[in-house]
């Protein structure tokens, strides 16, 4: 089915359609929540609770938001995001802006019983540069505006636009390999 | 607009990680309709988010039911029964309502689900009958043209091409009962802009010729078939080029296509 239309039915409180954009898009949403809070069983209970909150707010969504997955992604990292300072703010020892998400890599494979696909992981960003990794992980998982990415990065606004270009080709081009 | 170049200036990488303004998101889901490049540069920048995300993701394993049911909240329909501590036939009593609104929410559901189903499946219905009638009504709108072409009171003229334009060529059905002639004019070029084909009827000696109209939206018929009234006891047919709006007398330098009736 076309994605415009299942959308459409789901914005109707369609529950098949609500099944099938769950279907396609669960895994990848927990991915991205996994990004920030760099723990799986954590992410899989945030991942839960966004798609609840995808389910009761469906009327809100429409072509000005975005993409539907720019939009659940927006709400998934949100959600992220305020876990973690919430956790923070608590025991002050997690930082949000402490590492990113290639270290998933380093941590998980000295877990044994993680369930990350970290070979894939690896192998879909094994060429990206370091600035690459970085503008990434502000833009798409974090939800840093141009203006934030460029002075986190320090780098001028006008950069940010077509090193991400430049960088999200290179991860099309990995992707193409396989 | 320049497609090629707007792609390369990456804003649809921004458009995928949702940094744009909401006017700019309007704009660019309006381009993706109107440029199939730029839709497929969008899907695929979102393919490779999905893939990176996926890649970092520790598997997902709730299915879709448990969700279902954390939203509607069962689970807590099902705890405040148990916590019940009261007389067998009370408790029975409560279950048996339990499971008729467990029934009842369910059957619902299932209602609700067929009707989307039904709705998705009546909008396909109703584009595959409107592509029905407009193919019908093409064909009978050929159909008649077919007929009135057969009428045994049709005389057919060929008009060949002239010295403007050798190639040309048209052909004209008179039906003189009707005073109508058609004009199936498939065989010319099309005008340049700010002209119009007009057609003439002639009579020979002395040669005169009476305007009989011109071959308006010339471009956008695609049958190329024009009903035009002749009242005249033509000899001839001409065809001729002249700036829109037609004119008085025929331009002969312009003239594309000449045929001479038989007489019968």
């Amino acid at each position: 089915m076309q994605l415009d239309l299942l959308v459409d039915q789901f914005k109707k409180k369609d529950t098949m359609a609500f099944e099938k954009l769950y279907d396609m898009y669960s895994e990848n949403i927990c991915g991205v929540i996994n990004t920030i809070v760099k723990d799986d069983a954590l992410a899989q209970e945030i991942c839960q609770d966004v798609f609840i909150k995808i389910w009761n707010n469906c009327e809100s969504y429409n072509a000005s938001k975005g993409r539907f997955f720019t939009w659940i992604l927006n709400i998934a990292r949100n959600a992220a995001i305020d876990e973690i300072r919430s956790r923070s703010y608590k025991n002050n020892k997690k930082n949000l802006s402490a590492d990113y998400f290639v270290n998933i890599l380093q941590q998980r494979e000295e877990e044994e019983n993680s369930t990350v696909d970290t070979k894939g992981l690896r192998k879909l960003v094994k060429n990206l540069k370091e600035k690459c990794v970085q503008i990434i992980e502000l833009l798409y998982f974090r939800g840093y505006t141009q203006k934030d990415a460029a002075e986190e990065l320090e780098i001028p606004l006008g950069t940010v636009k077509t090193r991400n270009r430049s960088c999200i080709s290179q991860l099309r081009e990995n992707m193409a390999v396989r | 607009m320049d497609v090629e170049k707007y792609i390369a200036s990456g804003i649809l990488e921004l458009y995928i990680a949702g940094t744009l303004s909401e006017k700019e998101n309007l704009e660019i889901a309006e381009y993706a309709k109107e440029y199939p490049e730029i839709k497929k540069e969008i899907e695929e920048i979102e393919a490779s988010i999905l893939e990176l995300s996926k890649k970092a993701s520790p598997g997902y394993n709730y299915s879709f039911k448990a969700l279902m049911n954390k939203i509607n909240g069962d689970v807590k329909v099902v705890d405040m029964n148990e916590k019940r501590s009261s007389p067998f036939l009370s408790y029975i009593g409560w279950a048996a309502s339990v499971l008729l609104a467990v029934g009842l929410f369910y059957m619902y559901q299932q209602n609700q689900e067929l009707k989307s189903d039904i709705e998705v499946v009546e909008k396909q219905n109703i584009d595959l009958e409107q592509q029905i009638a407009d193919t019908d009504s093409s064909l009978e709108q050929t159909q008649e043209l077919l007929n009135t072409l057969r009428d045994k009171d049709i005389s057919v003229i060929s008009l060949g091409g002239q010295e403007v334009s050798p190639t040309s060529y048209a052909k004209a059905y008179w039906n003189k009962k009707e005073e109508k002639v058609f004009i199936d004019a498939k065989g010319l070029p099309e005008p340049p802009d700010g002209f119009v084909y007009q057609v003439w009827s002639l009579k020979l000696s002395p040669l005169t010729p009476t305007s009989m109209g011109l071959l308006e939206d010339f471009a956008t018929d695609e049958k190329k078939v024009f009903a035009l009234n002749n009242p005249n006891e033509s000899e001839a047919f001409g065809i001729t080029l002249e700036p829109a709006g037609g004119s008085e007398s025929p331009t002969l330098e312009q003239l594309y296509t000449l045929g001479v009736v038989n007489a019968s």
